[in-house]
């Protein structure tokens, strides 16, 4: 079943791993050599991605570009197919596949400005792009996970070694919490094994097997909260969302990116994956339950936000906000609300990056992030300040922007199944308004603070970076078809989504 | 029949450790590093020798012991774990003894030991084989005869062992006194010929020898000798008290309860489930604590320990098919594991023989001073922990799933969230490593070429096991199947 385009997955999944194998023989010295390696491989990766994201069929199959390497199999209690290196790509997945990149190249073009043992960074930046890819690509139970550990990992070091304030705090509850989480879903997948008796890890088999009763209804319900709370933690499932603040706000600048933009979407990409797709009865009886959290969390976000002064933080928690938004469309178990969730999860993918790209470079200059240290920060950097203004409004969900399409069809399906909680998720969205407009009246204008007529204006790099995430705000704004045409056969193809 | 061509690869490891005893006689000024190569091209041998036996017909010798796939498994394992320790203790010891003959000789007498265990087939040639090592063991353990904690950790070994082997020997005897026998499989067709249910005997039978190589392979509550005699012992001894007799154990352990305890089965298999969750969670736990790191080590092996209970626990509650395929796994856990605990430690050593600094806080800055070495300990320790890429993840997600049986979930679910405890303290080491500048003074440096080339060996076997694990796994599973095809020749297991 091995396809050509295949091998362009295969060639997304290994570029990284092998960027980070090269770079383990640069020389510490070679700063420029490590940046412009990183560079090129950052732009064919994004080269592959918008490939995979054009070249998959809004028309055809569900699965496509499918390729099985066998790995380990017929030996122990491994059957046929027991362990394949199975990859492939739905509706969901490709446009997360593009998500992924834009935002890390955007995130190496960033990481640019690091001197600090700038090629470990790079080292462990690939081996976490690696990690994501491979968790968006994997049809296999046990690369699913081997790949989604290999993306949190990395991250204890990026933050711990290269973060700001009380990094070691952050990166070790980040850490910890993010891997306890893992510790739910790897009892699920024994679980889940165990009980389909199979001796495979090939998950459309056990797709098959969670619609087709092989799992039990009460087994499914069962096991469904280790998938549902384990994948939770990183998508910031409130109420355990907490390392998301600390860890955003002490992490390196492209790391926060690729962090807020990517990683917390594998968390609710595994909630599909593994949740949604394996235990299908299990998902229904507990999407309710999942509904209050991601509202409690979208409200709670909000909220949160509006009274921090760090810019971080109030990213940080609007982040939690906007995943809660996912959380709630995949609750509904509505094709336009899941379709929502895939929008907004891209959406504020490419919008938080801009707002993270954009904080570390007022940063990096300013050695401040507290709001009311600044004031009239426009006169002085007007393009800094545009770029802020497109992402909040995102944010704030104004119509020709991504945040708009996502949001719309979250509410819209929210409203056809719960309506009251169609009605949080507004008022949720009004909060937003407010603690977006507060901080632009804050920073942007007013009185210029003397302190700041140095500043610097965006660099080109960074104007690239924050010029590519625009664009993709845009486009899913403006025109929306191609991204809602890819989705609308995978959504419709989750066993449990009603239409 | 006496054959005795069945252990030709083990006369070559006792010629060896007389040839090397010899030699110091001899030449008394010997360079004591020679005596070490000489002892790793010894286990060598003993490995090449041990090849032929691979997939050949068992071969049984005097009903006391058997070569098969179990038995030529453990043989290589043996031989590589001599080998690796031998190139690891060469300048160690060569700078902290000058007599090192007994040493050596006693590293291929205790590996000879551990083979004789996952041969032996019948319980006083296993005590006696498991002796054979313990004895090598205690010497070994002590053998920095000026440090008082050498002294003292070989010492407390002492005193706990001959406990521990009065209670296993207890056990056997009580055994035999019930069924007549000390063969395995005549113990299991008494045990199944028993009518009226199980005796007090038995079950007390039963306990004593849990309890007794429970103390070997230290699972807790029978573990606090373990702590100081890692911490008291020379550093390659520790690195081989956690490879070799750890995987001896649980070779007698395997033979002995697939063979023989099975039948009854019933008896042992909560206490054994109860062992693994003691032993895992108290490993973990007290890990957490140690500002040294070998008796980091030592906990974390402990723990380890616990895991490797489970595919026991498994034997005893699934189906034939299950037991089987939780040995395998076992085996394959314990593959991972050694090497990456030899990873472990011959970086420890190469760091050891520069600093003399065996805490945690030693390691700051390491990252700085010594990359290579920096990344062999990350990649060892996150191996221990479960991370992709290195051997323990796969090992470890194989070994739990395949001990997956409809009474043992709490107890996998118990060791995923032991794992999760164990990641806090392995990342302080790294925290310690990675995070933090080195120590004033303290300038870059490179490994003895010797260990830094032996650490990238293991590396490499530890990214192997853990990128590509089938052939391993196929080896593990004919170790496994050999196992069974023993037990299916009786009248084993009851429904």
């Amino acid at each position: 079943m091995d396809t050509a385009q295949g091998y362009v997955l295969v060639t997304a999944l290994a570029l990284p791993l092998l960027a980070a194998g090269v770079l383990l023989f640069v020389p510490g010295s070679q700063k420029m050599t490590a940046r412009y390696f990183s560079a090129v491989i950052g732009a064919i990766l994004l080269g592959l991605s918008v490939y995979v994201f054009l070249a998959y069929q809004a028309s055809g199959e569900v699965l496509q570009m499918q390729l099985r390497w066998p790995w380990i199999e017929n030996v122990g209690f491994l059957g046929e197919n027991g362990i394949s290196l199975h990859l492939g790509v739905d509706g969901i997945s490709a446009l997360l596949t593009l998500l992924t990149g834009v935002v890390a190249f955007a995130g190496t073009l960033i990481a640019w400005k690091l001197e600090y043992r700038a090629k470990d960074f790079f080292i462990l930046f690939w081996i976490l792009i690696a990690g994501v890819y491979g968790t968006f690509f994997a049809l296999d139970l046990f690369f699913f996970f081997f790949f989604y550990e290999l993306a949190v990992v990395p991250l204890y070091m990026l933050i711990g070694i290269w973060g700001s304030t009380r990094k070691e705090y952050g990166a070790m509850k980040l850490t910890l919490m993010l891997v306890g989480g893992s510790v739910g879903i790897w009892i699920g997948i024994f679980a889940v094994v165990h009980e389909a008796g199979l001796g495979t890890f090939d998950l459309p088999t056990l797709w098959a097997a969670g619609e087709n009763g092989l799992i039990s209804a009460e087994t499914q319900k069962i096991i469904f909260p280790f998938f549902a709370v384990g994948c939770g933690v990183l998508a910031g499932l409130w109420p355990l969302h907490t390392w998301s603040p600390d860890g955003h706000m002490s992490a390196p600048t492209s790391v926060s990116m690729v962090h807020a933009g990517v990683l917390m979407k594998l968390g609710a990409f595994g909630i599909i994956r593994l949740g949604i797709q394996i235990l299908p009865e299990g998902a229904e009886f507990w999407m309710p339950a999942l509904l209050v959290l991601g509202t409690i969390g979208a409200l709670y976000g909000a909220i949160a936000a509006l009274t921090q002064r760090d810019f971080k933080l109030i990213s940080g928690y609007s982040s939690v906000s906007h995943m809660g938004y996912v959380l709630i469309g995949l609750a509904t178990l509505h094709e336009v609300g899941v379709s929502g969730a895939a929008l907004q999860m891209f959406s504020h993918g490419v919008m938080t990056a801009l707002v993270f790209l954009l904080i570390g470079a007022l940063y990096d200059q300013a050695h401040t992030r507290d709001l009311s240290d600044f004031g009239g920060v426009a006169k002085v950097m007007p393009l800094w300040v545009i770029a802020y203004v497109v992402a909040g409004l995102a944010n704030v969900g104004l119509p020709g922007l991504s945040g708009f399409t996502a949001e719309f069809h979250i509410f819209v399906g929210a409203f056809r199944t719960y309506p009251v909680f169609g009605g949080l998720a507004i008022l949720a969205a009004a909060i937003a308004a407010a603690y977006m407009l507060r901080m632009f009246g804050v920073v942007f204008f007013g009185p210029l603070n003397p302190r700041w007529k140095d500043l610097k204006d965006l660099s080109p790099i960074e104007t690239i970076s924050a010029v590519l995430l625009i664009l993709s705000m845009l486009a899913m704004g403006l025109w929306w078809s191609p991204f809602t045409d890819r989705l609308a056969n995978t959504v419709t193809s989750l066993p449990g989504v009603i239409s | 029949m006496r054959d005795f061509t069945l252990f030709i690869p083990e006369f070559i490891a006792i010629s060896g450790a007389v040839a090397i005893l010899a030699a110091e006689l001899i030449w008394p000024k010997i360079r004591k590093d020679y005596l070490a190569y000489a002892t790793a091209a010894g286990a060598l041998a003993w490995l090449i020798a041990a090849i032929p036996y691979i997939g050949d017909t068992p071969g049984d010798f005097e009903g006391l012991l058997l070569t098969d796939d179990f038995t030529t498994y453990f043989r290589i394992l043996a031989a590589g774990i001599v080998m690796a320790i031998a190139l690891i203790s060469a300048h160690y010891m060569r700078d902290r003894t000058s007599t090192a003959g007994e040493y050596y000789g006693l590293l291929l007498v205790a590996g000879t030991g551990m083979v004789l265990m996952a041969a032996s087939r019948e319980l006083l040639t296993a005590y006696i084989s498991l002796e054979l090592l313990s004895f090598s063991l205690y010497i070994l353990v002590g053998y920095l005869k000026r440090d008082r904690l050498s002294n003292e950790a070989s010492l407390k070994y002492i005193l706990l062992g001959a406990f521990s082997s009065a209670m296993l020997l207890y056990g056997i005897s009580l055994i035999y006194g019930v069924t007549g026998t000390t063969s395995y499989e005549g113990i299991a067709e008494a045990l199944a010929a028993r009518e009226g249910g199980t005796d007090a005997a038995t079950v007390v039978g039963i306990m004593l020898i849990v309890a007794g190589v429970g103390f070997k392979v230290s699972a807790a509550p029978f573990h606090m000798w373990a702590p100081d005699a890692y911490q008291g012992a020379p550093l390659p001894i520790t690195a081989f008290l956690s490879t070799a007799s750890k995987a001896a154990g649980f070779a007698l352990i395997l033979r002995l309860f697939t063979g023989a305890l099975v039948v009854d089965a019933v008896e042992w298999r909560a206490v054994i489930a109860a062992l693994a969750a003691i032993t895992m969670t108290a490993g973990n736990l007290l890990a957490i604590q140690q500002s040294n790191l070998k008796r980091l080590v030592a906990y974390s092996s402990i723990g380890q320990v616990g895991y490797m209970l489970i595919a026991i626990a498994a034997i005893g509650y699934g189906d034939a098919a299950t037991a089987e395929n939780a040995s395998s796994a076992l085996l394959l856990h314990i593959v991972g594991y050694t090497v990456s605990t030899l990873a472990l430690f011959t970086a420890l050593t190469a760091h050891y023989n520069r600093t003399g600094d065996d805490t945690i806080a030693g390691l700051r800055g390491l990252a700085e001073t010594q990359p290579f070495l920096a990344l062999v300990i990350t990649a060892s320790l996150f191996s221990f922990a479960g991370l992709p890429f290195f051997a323990g993840f796969a090992t470890k997600l194989l070994l739990f799933q395949a001990s997956m049986t409809d009474g043992l979930l709490w107890l996998v679910g118990l060791a995923a969230a032991n794992s999760f405890v164990s990641l806090y303290y392995y990342l302080m080491i790294m925290r310690q490593m990675y995070l933090f500048d080195p120590p004033e003074g303290q300038t870059r440096f490179r490994p003895a070429p010797l260990l830094g080339a032996l650490a990238g060996l293991l590396l490499l076997g530890v990214l192997f096991i853990g990128v590509y694990p089938q052939p391993a796994f196929e080896a593990t599973d004919r170790a496994a199947s050999a196992l069974f095809e023993v037990s299916a020749s009786g009248l084993l297991r009851l429904p």
